[in-house]
């Protein structure tokens, strides 16, 4: 088997979907980790479903302020230009179609676009906290996940199994081997990881993929 | 009207058993009504039900070698009979918190809302409106036995208010009329809830005479405030 990409690889990539003047929620996990690697030129404002706009890296030891952090419970260090609303606000930014991308991590996507990110079935509980509102709300929901899970399982689906966040909500799927599009006539192949051929990612995804007649190499 | 109370046990004297308590904060130390918290432990209630982002998480947003308070401690006492929560449970299954557990030895109910249904139910619980539609959950395990309409092409989900009997709250300053002014990113859920409940109690660094907080930063209006105390 060919290498696939790290985590960070992933996250270079979804960066480079993010337009410059963007209004962008990142989820937890892989996503966290995109902020860094946003092109050169480019500002995005970040949105924190906690009730912040506009935040800057994380707070090094010593630095924290208990009173400024982000959804995930990061320490965040001040910028200037940032926001501080409620949370019935910062979630009528979400669903009034305000937030430009979002980035999740996701469990499962289905070949018509549904999303499973929230619970494990095995765990029998789970949290949601905003996920299902930006899956409903943004403009445009990009997930960003490894292609197979742990024991090597497609975690691209022809029908999720796992409890849902979201139907028909998923635009673009980044793992560590593909960039795939999530269109009305269903999956299409866009990019491929160095070393992978259109037909060995199909056979570690579920649902029939149409290639992309010009499908590229993913650069970061 | 005298909203200053001097401790945080007389300002929890009065919830009774079964009492609906919504406890603001988003779940770490900001915003975290912590003397409030520790107050109703020892004071006591049970059978409540509790209305908070998350079911209790010890370590989230907290400062490394400090001890946050959260409601957790309510229900490791086996004081609540119900959560209502989007975050409930520790992000780490090898982790898990006192709700948890409990919750899987069937001590406690769980009803799990999305976080914008949850802030947005408050919001309306507040402001007399007594249910609303919205397209968050739809199809998924949240809109189970709910009523469902189409409003311009888009399927969407009836949810309704929510109330309580209190609401718990820090705010970093007070004025004695109840103006309450926030901090940072712990406003978040806690002038919704302030609007929701019969009896909103904040917990404040500071309390200032009247006239004393700019009329332009005030987010919570001292008309929704019951009972203010210093922490």
């Amino acid at each position: 088997m060919p290498e696939r990409l790290n985590r960070e690889a992933i996250a270079m990539r979804v960066a480079k979907e993010l337009p410059d003047g963007a209004y962008v929620n990142l989820g937890i996990g892989i996503p966290t980790l995109v902020s860094q690697f946003v092109p050169e030129g480019r500002t995005v404002a970040y949105h924190s479903e906690n009730g912040l706009l506009r935040y800057g890296p994380l707070a090094a030891p010593g630095q924290e302020d208990i009173d400024l952090i982000n959804a995930g419970g990061q320490f965040l260090l001040p910028v200037p230009g940032m926001a501080f609303f409620n949370s019935a606000e910062a979630f009528a930014m979400i669903r009034g179609g305000h937030i430009d991308v979002t980035v999740l991590g996701a469990f499962q996507v289905s070949e018509r676009g549904d999303l499973a990110n929230w619970m494990l079935s095995s765990r029998g509980v789970g949290n949601i906290g905003g996920a299902m509102d930006l899956a409903a709300g943004a403009k445009r929901v990009i997930v960003a996940m490894e292609h197979t899970d742990p024991l090597g399982n497609p975690k691209i689906v022809r029908e999720c199994s796992y409890p849902l966040t979201g139907q028909h909500c998923v635009s673009l799927i980044i793992t560590d081997v593909a960039v795939i599009e999530v269109g009305a006539a269903g999956l299409r192949l866009r990019e491929i990881a160095p070393g992978w051929t259109p037909e060995a990612i199909q056979e570690i995804t579920e649902p029939r993929l149409a290639v992309a007649d010009n499908v590229k190499e993913i650069t970061l | 009207m005298n909203k200053v109370f001097l401790s945080c046990a007389e300002a929890v004297a009065d919830v009774p058993d079964g009492a609906v308590i919504m406890i603001g904060g988003f779940g770490g130390a900001g915003g975290m009504p912590q003397c409030l918290i520790q107050a109703l432990r020892e004071q006591g209630a049970k059978n409540l039900t509790i209305i908070s982002n998350t079911g209790g998480l010890a370590g989230f947003g907290a400062l490394s070698g400090s001890v946050t308070i959260t409601h957790n401690v309510l229900i490791e006492s086996g004081q609540v009979r119900k959560v209502v929560a989007s975050f409930p449970v520790s992000a780490s299954p090898s982790r898990p918190n006192a709700f948890e557990v409990l919750y899987r030895q069937g001590k406690v109910e769980l009803e799990l809302v999305p976080q914008g249904t949850l802030a947005e139910r408050i919001r309306a619980g507040g402001a007399g409106i007594p249910a609303f539609y919205t397209p968050t959950g739809v199809g998924t395990a949240v809109a189970q036995g709910k009523e469902t309409r189409v409003f311009y092409g888009q399927e969407c989900v009836l949810e309704h208010a929510l109330k309580a009997d209190y609401a718990f709250l820090r705010a970093n300053r007070a004025d004695t009329t109840g103006n309450l002014a926030y901090k940072g990113t712990s406003r978040n859920f806690s002038p919704l809830m302030a609007t929701a409940a019969r009896v909103t109690v904040a917990e404040v660094d500071e309390i200032l005479e009247s006239g004393c907080i700019d009329p332009e930063v005030v987010a919570t209006p001292g008309i929704y405030v019951k009972r203010l105390v210093k922490r």
